[in-house]
């Protein structure tokens, strides 16, 4: 069987997640002897437009941004969206609460209408995406597990259950009783609750799960004496394309 | 060649979108320009409106590669609006942390990104077949800085601890002495690396410019200092930023370019080995002459080798730093402060050069003007002005050779372009 061709792109990011799959070091080594890369416009030169799988990280900021992913759709067997800019649009959404003409005014001022930009949305807004690897960053162990699942033709596994649980599972004290804000009960586990490991709250950069209850984490946020309104505030640092999903 | 056309659309091995454009008749360049495409992504929008203590949550997000420095800088510009001193041991773990990231920055760019091209292969995975050891050699380097990023940090990409007036976890003594074993251990991978870029061929050109960093008196700065100029010597405080570092917008680009004094000038490793070259480390110095990098130095394809010449110095650093965080103990720091209403600005030396961020607070907190600018953003004027220079020397050789030339010139400046896409705002009437 010949190996799967591989190609990674970047819409709008910080590249983080890209960098996080550079920093696999020798397991990257390992890798590449078992697929072909056929584009990494950050780490090599060659590129090549035939390629099986394509790992596309940022979200979609820029008209043209839109033609350039469809391409890589009609290109790939299989499209992984890459982080939270391309899973749920992630950071890049806070530019969403103002007009469009607005943001450009404020960076570019007069040569603002040079500078094109539409509303931040995820890849899945544009195109059919068959998995997701989420957080910001990702998690370099999640990008093996995916990339080894697909490379045996299985279906990758997804955590189903919140942060929460594996906040527990590394015994950490809960942040709510050190009256911080925290959304890892009703944000996507995968992550290895890092952020509450480190004393601080979730923001939910890998999404809601599925059914979240989200009036159990309203009273958990009253009992503690925190506001919904804090929470809501953490939730739209990365979920600001789906804020109603929250509410 | 007398009549030339290149249009180099996205030059690869740099962090983002950018093109080269040169149009060179009858022996004169008519077209030069490096096209910055990358998607501009509005950070001082985005921040306006947040609560100052959400704010280093999205400026880290500008760039992976530079996360620490843009949220150590966002918080000091925070802390400085906020009338807050923080602690010696809170300013020491983040020396030590940024330490950790100049050493992880650099040894990417410099195994990964740029050495490549020595050896006419298009990247590191074409390096493994004849220099196997090098590559690892550098991902065991890299390796090493993303885990003490990790241990301070939380994480490298987009840190965890790193708060307003302390950090949210302290890492354990033990933890330390343990990897500034790692450290010293690892000073004869340090050695090979000097031999290794000693060995490479860096291309010969000159052009002298204007070179502007930070500087302090008792130290090498990278975490802090004045903000200084190569051309008067002049020192000026970091909240009139805005007095040397002169920005202005091309079309080509979305991201702005910048100037001083001229009409260009270069941040970065080199401007900074020649700005403060005395305070270097004296190891640092020993791998500068031992790798032909003489003080000042107008080659700006050397500035990889001030890379590795920073790369020896901060490894040095990390080892006092970590002697003295241990000897003082470590103690937790409290996390509320503030809100208050004032206006900050944070410098701070980011592995591409100086990186300023502003902010503007109300009464509860909330950011009523950002400004962040990035050190590539600044490079873009004297990249150009450096390629004017030497695309009418290079005119004698075949396409593809010039192209590698202007290449690996744009390389050896380490660009980050997206984070250079998102600039300052020219009015804002939200106060």
């Amino acid at each position: 069987m010949s190996k799967p061709r591989v190609a990674f792109f970047s819409f709008s990011s910080c590249e983080g997640c890209q960098l996080v799959v550079l920093t696999l070091e020798e397991q990257l080594l390992e890798l590449v002897t078992l697929i072909d890369i056929a584009s990494f416009r950050e780490a090599m030169s060659e590129k090549s437009d035939d390629y099986d799988i394509a790992f596309v990280e940022g979200s979609i900021t820029r008209t043209s941004e839109i033609e350039r992913l469809r391409t890589i759709r009609e290109r790939a067997k299989i499209v992984i969206a890459l982080g939270a800019c391309a899973t749920i649009g992630g950071i890049n959404c806070l530019k969403n609460q103002f007009e469009m003409e607005e943001v450009q005014n404020i960076v570019y001022g007069k040569m603002a209408e040079k500078f094109d930009t539409i509303p931040t949305r995820p890849i899945e807004a544009v195109i059919k995406v068959d998995h997701w690897i989420h957080g910001c960053p990702i998690d370099k162990d999640e990008f093996i597990e995916v990339t080894k699942a697909l490379l045996l033709d299985k279906k990758p596994r997804i955590p189903a259950h919140p942060v929460c649980v594996e906040c527990q599972m590394r015994e950490n004290v809960c942040l709510f009783e050190k009256g911080m804000v925290c959304l890892g009960p009703v944000t996507r586990a995968g992550c290895k609750a890092i952020c509450p490991t480190y004393n601080d709250g979730c923001v939910g950069c890998r999404g809601l799960i599925e059914d979240p209850n989200l009036s159990s984490h309203k009273n958990l946020l009253n009992e503690h004496g925190l506001t919904v309104d804090e929470a809501i505030s953490q939730y739209m640092l990365f979920g600001g394309n789906s804020k109603e999903k929250y509410e | 060649m007398h009549d030339f056309h290149a249009d180099i659309e996205h030059i690869t091995r740099v962090e983002g979108h950018g093109n080269i454009v040169i149009d060179v008749k009858g022996g004169k360049i008519r077209t030069l320009r490096m096209d910055i495409v990358e998607s501009p992504r509005f950070f001082e929008a985005m921040a306006l409106g947040r609560t100052y203590s959400e704010v280093a949550h999205i400026t880290s997000r500008i760039c992976g590669i530079c996360a620490v420095t843009h949220t150590t800088t966002s918080i000091k510009a925070i802390e400085s609006a906020l009338d807050f001193n923080p602690s010696v041991q809170t300013i020491k773990l983040r020396k030590l942390l940024l330490n950790a990231e100049f050493i992880q920055s650099h040894i990417l760019h410099l195994y990964f990104l740029a050495a490549p091209d020595f050896f006419g292969t298009g990247s590191v995975f074409g390096m493994v077949g004849d220099n196997k050891e090098d590559v690892l050699r550098g991902m065991r380097l890299k390796t090493l800085a993303n885990e003490l990023c990790a241990l301070v940090g939380g994480r490298h990409i987009h840190p965890i601890t790193l708060k307003i007036g302390c950090f949210s976890k302290n890492p354990e003594p033990r933890e330390l002495s343990d990897f500034k074993k790692r450290i010293e251990d690892s000073r004869d991978e340090m050695d090979e690396t000097v031999k290794f870029f000693k060995n490479l061929k860096i291309p010969e050109f000159e052009r002298e410019t204007e070179y502007i960093s930070l500087t302090q008196p008792d130290e090498y700065a990278l975490y802090d200092g004045k903000i200084k100029s190569s051309d008067s010597g002049e020192e000026i405080e970091t909240s009139d930023y805005l007095d040397r570092v002169r920005e202005f917008m091309v079309t080509h680009s979305t991201a702005k370019h910048a100037k001083s004094k001229r009409d260009s000038y270069m941040v970065g490793a080199l401007a900074r080995f020649n700005n403060n070259y005395d305070q270097l480390h004296p190891k640092a110095k020993e791998s500068a002459m031992e790798m032909g990098l003489r003080h000042p130095c107008y080659n700006p394809y050397m500035n990889n080798i001030a890379q590795v010449v920073e790369t020896v110095h901060c490894f040095e650093e990390s080892i006092c730093l970590i002697d003295d965080l241990i000897s003082a103990g470590l103690k937790d720091e409290k996390r509320e402060i503030g809100p208050k209403k004032g206006r900050g600005v944070g410098a701070t030396e980011a592995p591409r050069g100086t990186l300023y961020h502003e902010h503007k607070l109300d009464e509860t907190g909330k950011v009523t003007y950002a400004n962040y600018i990035i050190p590539t953003a600044q490079n873009l004027a004297n990249i150009e002005n450096d390629l004017l220079s030497i695309v009418p020397t290079l005119l004698n050789k075949q396409k593809e050779e010039i192209i590698v030339d202007i290449e690996m010139l744009v390389r050896a400046y380490d660009p980050c372009i997206s984070c250079a896409t998102h600039l300052m705002k020219v009015e804002f009437v939200n106060e």
